[in-house]
């Protein structure tokens, strides 16, 4: 670069002594305007080193005049939300089930929380929309394997099914086909007989034969009459709602395997005040029965 | 169209093929730099009749914009008592009866739609009326001037003033001048936040810190803005901030009134000495007033001007001195562009207040305007709203029913409490619910001025045979109070069993 600049004829200004295919880059100051920007924040770095956290050291870092911690005050605020939440929960606590479901506020409440608790937790199994599917019961209709009614589902998501654990809803179908306790023409048979229960076309001399052996076998959990018993969780077989399938395949299977499903022991992992919301929100969305 | 003279460009004359920084530096005015510095203008007072229709609107606006918000107006217990209330956290809009709902901005989008033509309709008949009479820039620049008049005296005074050195007088002058701005600015920003809150709650809570912190930052920033706007840059926000200058050149046509300088009557202009003769020479006797009167500083007397805010100030002025000087008034006088050529040429001036254009801009008020007032007269007292189930979108009852389930949204828009009767219509035998609760009527009590979302059920039986979608509504009804929403009922028959 040479030690004289450059003056751009037209403009009066220096040029920088840069030159790209004849074309010169004038050497303006910098805008007034912007450089008292600049040092403005110069200006403010140096208020901040001092009243915020700044420096790194070996041990910790500079705390700064203000003491300002960003953990201090995401635990605060949770507490402050716990506290929130508590008024909430209190009301949840106190008021019956019937009470939360009759109180627009308090049911506005509870179907809030119930709705959020339901997509973490249940809708695994039971659906974004609680309508299950094939061994997963389908929470929206009026079917109810354990009882549809307000305390019947607290209860069941507060005990779960098949969990082993005291108080969990506990039947076992048994698994006639696999245990060998029925010939498997008996279980043909007795396929027939259930489509029968539920008013559909079946082999009347097959309907005949199974009868005796329905009554003997089958009727002690879901009833002479087919309708099932919720004390035992035993579905009734004579409505069109079919948790492992309604074909003839399906229930042909179900007597031969005897499945039955497992829902976890909630109670433990949601407080109370949560799985009343969920039951209020699970019958409330069901019909309510 | 018109033709309005640009002063913040350069002339044509001078628009030659040169460099964007030549014509910079060309600028001699501009001494180099991009923009044009500032030359102060100080309005000289002057008494006419304009000026007097000026103070008498100044005193209406000023009235009517710190009054509003302190008149009571009578509505039930709960709700505001304040007649004119813009109330966000409740999220409603007060004004005597009238009470509107957010949903409802589609009035003011008819109210501004209605200003907007207005403006166009009085723009094309009168010319920038509303910038010389009404518009906030105007009316809060004219009270700083007679603040600035009553510490520094009138144009010559100030002039003087600026022109001496730093003295106690000076001091005192330009400090009191400045603190009764911001006093007046303070009470511009101040009144603001009464439009926003409950007024007598505010001017309490405002002193002792306990006003919401959007009051005092809008105080401040109005504070901030009338200060800026009407003490330092006055015409200068109308000739480079407002956009209305531009605009008005698609607004004007040669029939619109303007306040025009006669120049048929007034060339050749000429100092004039009392006894002699007025033949052959103009009645402009060249005195400046009328530029000195000018709160913008331009000279009228070179035609229709892009700066020009139509005020008629110096039209006042000059109809002084030609009784001074024992002339005709109405050398400056609004007049039309197509009745000025008319008697230049002699002949008679033809005034056309009635042609497509202002026809157009009345016919679409009227339309604008009675649409709005339709829809205000016509304002619904309730209003539903229905959000369809979408997950499951139907579920099969044991028996083979299907139930499809809703959310209506209750909108109860008069100041008590409703109870609303709920039903369903266009499919045959379905049956309506609401869940936790037993038996077929659905009613719903919703408390006054609000929304209450309802969950509800539609079950058609299994042997209804509809088809896979069946158009429904839903309809509430509180005595002669109905509201109604379409919606739909999925059937299921889409997907059979």
């Amino acid at each position: 670069m040479a030690d004289q600049r450059e003056t751009d004829h037209a403009t009066g200004v220096e040029t920088t002594g840069h030159s790209w295919d004849g074309i010169k880059e004038l050497d303006n100051p910098l805008p007034r305007w912007w450089l008292w920007v600049w040092y403005g924040t110069i200006a403010f770095a140096i208020v901040y080193w001092i009243l915020m956290p700044a420096w790194p050291g070996l041990h910790g870092y500079t705390k700064g005049l203000l003491h300002k911690s960003d953990r201090a005050e995401v635990t605060k605020e949770l507490k402050a939300l716990d506290i929130k939440r508590g008024e909430g929960a209190a009301q949840l606590r106190t008021a019956s089930l019937e009470q939360i479901e009759k109180d627009p506020k308090l049911n506005a409440y509870a179907q809030q929380v119930g709705q959020s608790v339901f997509g973490d937790n249940c809708a695994t199994c039971h659906g974004i929309g609680g309508t299950g599917g094939k061994g997963y019961p389908n929470l929206r209709d009026d079917v109810w394997l354990w009882g549809g009614k307000l305390e019947d589902i607290q209860y069941t998501i507060t005990h779960g099914v098949r969990t082993g654990v005291e108080g969990a809803r506990m039947s076992q179908m048994p698994a006639f086909g696999r245990d060998e306790l029925l010939k498997p023409d008996q279980i043909d048979d007795l396929t027939e007989y259930v489509v029968h229960l539920s008013k559909r076309p079946a082999d009347a001399a097959a309907v005949a034969r199974a009868q005796p052996l329905f009554e003997a076998q089958c009727s002690a959990c879901h009833g002479l009459d087919g309708k099932g018993n919720q004390q035992v969780g035993a579905p009734n077989l004579t409505d069109s709602d079919w948790l492992y399938g309604a074909d003839r395949a399906s229930i042909r299977g179900q007597i031969f395997a005897g499945n039955g499903g497992v829902m976890p022991t909630w109670g433990g992992r949601l407080s109370p005040e949560t799985i009343k919301a969920l039951a209020v929100y699970v019958h409330s969305n069901a019909g309510g029965q | 169209m018109v033709r309005v003279i640009d002063n913040t460009r350069p002339r044509s004359d001078a628009r030659t093929a040169v460099s964007a920084a030549a014509r910079a530096k060309g600028k001699g005015e501009a001494n180099g730099h991009l923009y044009k510095p500032r030359q102060p203008i100080y309005p000289k007072l002057v008494h006419g009749k304009w000026r007097a229709i000026k103070w008498a609107l100044l005193i209406a606006a000023l009235a009517v914009y710190y009054v509003t918000p302190w008149i009571r107006w009578h509505r039930p217990e709960g709700f505001p008592q304040q007649a004119a209330l813009v109330d966000f956290t409740g999220r409603r809009f007060y004004f005597f009866d009238i009470q509107l709902w957010p949903q409802e901005v589609y009035i003011f989008t008819g109210l501004l739609v209605m200003a907007a033509l207005a403006l166009f309709l009085v723009t094309a008949l009168f010319g920038r009326l509303w910038c010389g009479y009404a518009c906030p820039q105007t009316v809060w620049t004219d009270l700083y001037i007679v603040v600035e008049r009553l510490f520094e005296g009138d144009r010559n005074a100030r002039m003087r003033l600026d022109a001496a050195p730093l003295s106690f007088n000076k001091i005192w002058r330009k400090t009191g001048k400045h603190l009764v701005w911001l006093a007046i600015a303070f009470g511009t920003g101040g009144a603001w936040i009464f439009y926003f809150h409950d007024a007598p709650t505010l001017i309490r809570t405002f002193w002792t810190g306990d006003a919401p912190m959007t009051a005092y930052v809008s105080c401040l920033l109005l504070t901030c803005t009338t200060y800026i706007f009407a003490g330092w840059m006055r015409e200068q926000v109308c000739t480079y901030m407002c956009p209305w200058p531009r605009i008005q050149g698609a607004m004007l046509d040669d029939h619109s009134l303007q306040v025009t300088y006669l120049a048929y009557r007034g060339e050749t202009r000429g100092p004039h000495k009392k006894g002699q003769s007025w033949e052959g020479r103009g009645d402009c006797i060249d005195c400046n007033q009328c530029v000195v009167a000018c709160p913008m500083g331009i000279d009228i007397r070179d035609g229709s001007q892009l700066e020009c805010i139509n005020c008629g100030l110096c039209v006042d002025a000059c109809d002084e001195m030609m009784v001074k000087v024992g002339r005709p008034t109405g050398l400056i006088a609004y007049d039309s562009e197509e009745a000025v050529c008319a008697r230049t040429k002699g002949e008679k001036a033809v005034y056309k207040p009635i042609r497509s254009r202002t026809v157009y801009y009345a016919l679409a008020m009227s339309v604008v305007g009675g649409l709005t007032l339709w829809s205000l007269i016509d304002r619904p007292k309730a209003d539903l709203g229905v959000i369809r189930d979408r997950n499951p979108i139907f579920v099969r009852m044991h028996d083979g029913a299907v139930r499809d389930g809703y959310t209506l949204k209750i909108a109860n828009r008069t100041y008590v409490q409703q109870r609303y009767d709920v039903s369903f219509e266009g499919v045959q035998g379905a049956r309506l619910s609401q869940p936790g609760t037993v038996g077929e009527h659905v009613s719903i009590v919703v408390p006054p001025d609000q929304v209450v979302p309802v969950r509800v059920f539609v079950t058609a039986p299994k042997d209804a045979e509809l088809e896979p979608s069946v158009p429904a509504r839903f309809v509430i009804r509180a005595g002669d109070i109905r509201a109604e929403a379409k919606t739909v009922f999925l059937s299921g028959a889409a997907n059979p069993q």
